[in-house]
């Protein structure tokens, strides 16, 4: 352990929080963390702010206004290493959504005044406007997962994320696979591990929380749901989740959209 | 041969339970027939099969109380033999060095494995040969096979994507088990007809009512066994099938596979002869504590031929290429034997139906080469 304590900051961007309360969800293992690095700043957890230089930072959420460009800039010079923590910040998140409207539809909608909206015609992942070191994925993140980057950092070694399927981890513990014996549509094969497949362990179809696997190749996993009797729409629909804007799930959707 | 009526089973699992084996069998378990567990006969799948096809399985009632009319399900014996997750040792920091804890190997469970089909002896010979018989041993997996009891059950029907009369790898039990039982029920009997293959099961068959098989019930189960042998689901021309795949390094088809691929690797979670696994270190906060494990990879993962420089397979059309021209060619020079036994899991249970036989059929009825034209 080196004397002194790395300094890791954590920022927000838009996003529902989730992703940097599972830090502190993480019951005994915060203490061994907070024993292990100098929370520098963490609006969640604590009002005391460090100046940077900060050795990890934590971002989550997209980025979706002029200001969070800038910002997103500053934070990236604070940091040495930074990491992205969630599908906002890796993909977008759900409110890319909008990113096949016209988003002025919906600031006339929901705003009274909505010429002091400054926002931008599209939310994006963090790695859209600045220099990403490691992506952690999943709406929310797997609480052990950040722990083992953290860890990781601090032990200077290798993170074990691994970026292969889901179907993986569901042999790994013994599950029936809910497609071939159910019928249960199911994104597993596409997308990438590190929630523990909790849906088919639960007899659900997997919902791609953790965004396109490694090397995806989503058109014949869509063909075989046609074969199951899903519709065009509702294929497209199953793309159009947390990570819909990452490239091959919004390919696939976009494919499904007539 | 003798004879186990089906009111007598019973006594093996207990007989087996008695000599201290962990019995495990099949059982019905989320809408599948896996392997768990075995306290009593009642836990078998009585009255139930499994209709398998490309991409598909499901279980359906008989209309008889049959304890063993299915075939193969996603499970194979490997996940015991060869666990998914395996500690490998730990270290624990002191001084300036550290001490190192290897994983136990004289605590583990003496398996019975009970009702395991002929493909499968067939599949743990295989992994046998990779993981004891050669230059180096994995002494978690020795220890493990040396000390189980292998009762087999001879497959009395086939189904939709077994090969394993290709394979020359069943269905009925040649070797490689203690005891082999033939399902029989015909003429308002209902008895199994037993085979001993070792002096453990001799002995095991002492503590279970039997008595000696009458040659036309002999007659009648080969009977019964060469009718499955007929009814094959798929079957795989192996005449010269190394060769061919070799001369067909650059097909078409390799191509064609990639673009229906997923790349997902269920076809080597559910083999059960893949061996591959990759290790994974991990350490505490701390890193006073460190421990290495194991765990199940597969050739279609980007990081499993990921070397310093590069990965030596960067597309789906290689990868497949790779696991099937293992299979079935590279591995007759590397263990003597094709590394398929024809259990046919690898199409059940492809999300995508993608069959080994029909892409291995295709790429030999428009070969390249000139050997088979």
């Amino acid at each position: 352990m080196p004397a002194k304590r790395p300094k890791v900051a954590v920022f927000k961007f838009a996003s529902c929080d989730g992703c940097q309360l599972s830090l502190l969800d993480a019951e005994d293992a915060l203490l061994a963390v907070a024993g292990a690095v100098e929370i520098a700043n963490f609006a969640e957890a604590s009002r005391r702010v460090v100046k940077p230089p900060y050795d990890i930072v934590l971002v989550e959420g997209s980025i979706t206004t002029p200001h969070d460009v800038e910002r997103i800039r500053e934070i990236r010079k604070m940091g040495k290493v930074l990491i992205t923590i969630g599908a906002c910040a890796t993909a977008g998140g759900i409110q890319a959504l909008r990113n096949w409207k016209d988003v002025k539809d919906f600031t006339r909608l929901v705003y009274a005044s909505p010429e002091y909206i400054s926002t931008l015609d599209r939310s994006m992942p963090v790695g859209s406007y600045v220099h990403v070191d490691f992506e952690l994925r999943g709406c929310p993140i797997n609480k052990n997962q950040l722990l083992e980057v953290v860890n990781a950092a601090l032990n200077k070694r290798k993170p074990n994320i691994p970026t292969h399927s889901v179907c993986m981890e569901c042999k790994l513990r013994g599950n029936v696979c809910v497609m071939v014996a159910k019928q249960i549509p199911c994104l597993g094969p596409v997308t990438q591990v590190g929630c523990g497949a909790i849906c088919p362990s639960y007899n659900r179809g997997c919902y791609g929380c953790f965004g396109p696997m490694e090397n995806t190749n989503p058109p014949p996993l869509s063909r075989q749901f046609r074969a199951m009797g899903k519709e065009r729409h509702d294929i497209m629909l199953m793309y159009r989740g947390f990570n819909a804007y990452a490239e091959a799930f919004r390919k696939e959707s976009e494919a499904h959209e007539k | 041969m003798f004879i186990v009526e089906l009111s007598d089973l019973q006594g093996l699992i207990t007989a087996l339970q008695g000599n201290g084996y962990a019995v495990i069998g099949p059982t019905v378990r989320d809408g599948a027939i896996t392997f768990d567990t075995l306290n009593s006969v009642d836990e078998l799948p009585r009255g139930w099969t499994d209709v398998q096809e490309a991409g598909s399985y499901g279980i359906r009632r008989r209309e008889d109380d049959a304890l063993f009319a299915y075939n193969v399900g996603p499970h194979s014996w490997k996940k015991f033999l060869f666990p998914s997750r395996l500690r490998l040792f730990a270290a624990q920091k002191a001084g300036k060095g550290f001490e190192v804890d290897p994983a136990p190997t004289g605590t583990l469970p003496r398996y019975a494995f009970f009702g395991v089909r002929s493909c499968e002896l067939a599949a743990i010979a295989i992994q046998d040969k990779i993981f004891m018989d050669g230059k180096y041993t994995d002494k978690h997996y020795k220890t493990l096979r040396k000390s189980a009891c292998i009762i087999a059950v001879n497959c009395v029907r086939v189904g939709g994507t077994c090969f394993c009369d290709s394979m020359n790898t069943g269905p009925r039990a040649k070797a490689g088990f203690d005891l082999a039982l033939t399902e029989v029920m015909a003429d308002g009997k209902h008895h199994f007809l037993v085979e001993v293959g070792s002096p453990l099961g001799k002995s095991l068959l002492q503590k279970v009512t039997h008595r000696e098989a009458q040659d036309a019930e002999k007659v009648q189960v080969d009977r019964i066994l060469k009718a499955a042998e007929d009814k094959m689901g798929r079957t795989l021309d192996t005449q010269k099938l190394p060769r061919v795949l070799q001369d067909n390094f650059e097909h078409p088809r390799w191509e064609d596979i990639a673009k229906r691929c997923l790349s997902c690797a269920n076809c080597t979670m559910v083999c059960p002869t893949c061996f591959c696994s990759t290790v994974e270190d991990v350490t505490d906060l701390t890193g006073d504590h460190a421990e290495r494990w194991r765990r199940w990879d597969s050739c279609f993962t980007t990081d499993f031929t990921k070397v310093a420089g590069g990965n030596m397979r960067m597309s789906t059309r290689t990868r497949y290429r790779q696991w099937m021209t293992h299979k079935l060619s590279n591995w007759v020079e590397q263990f003597g034997t094709m590394g398929c036994v024809g259990c046919g899991r690898c199409i059940t249970w492809c999300p995508v139906g993608i069959d080994i036989t029909a892409e291995a059929t295709a790429i030999r009825e428009n070969s390249m080469s000139t050997l088979n034209g």
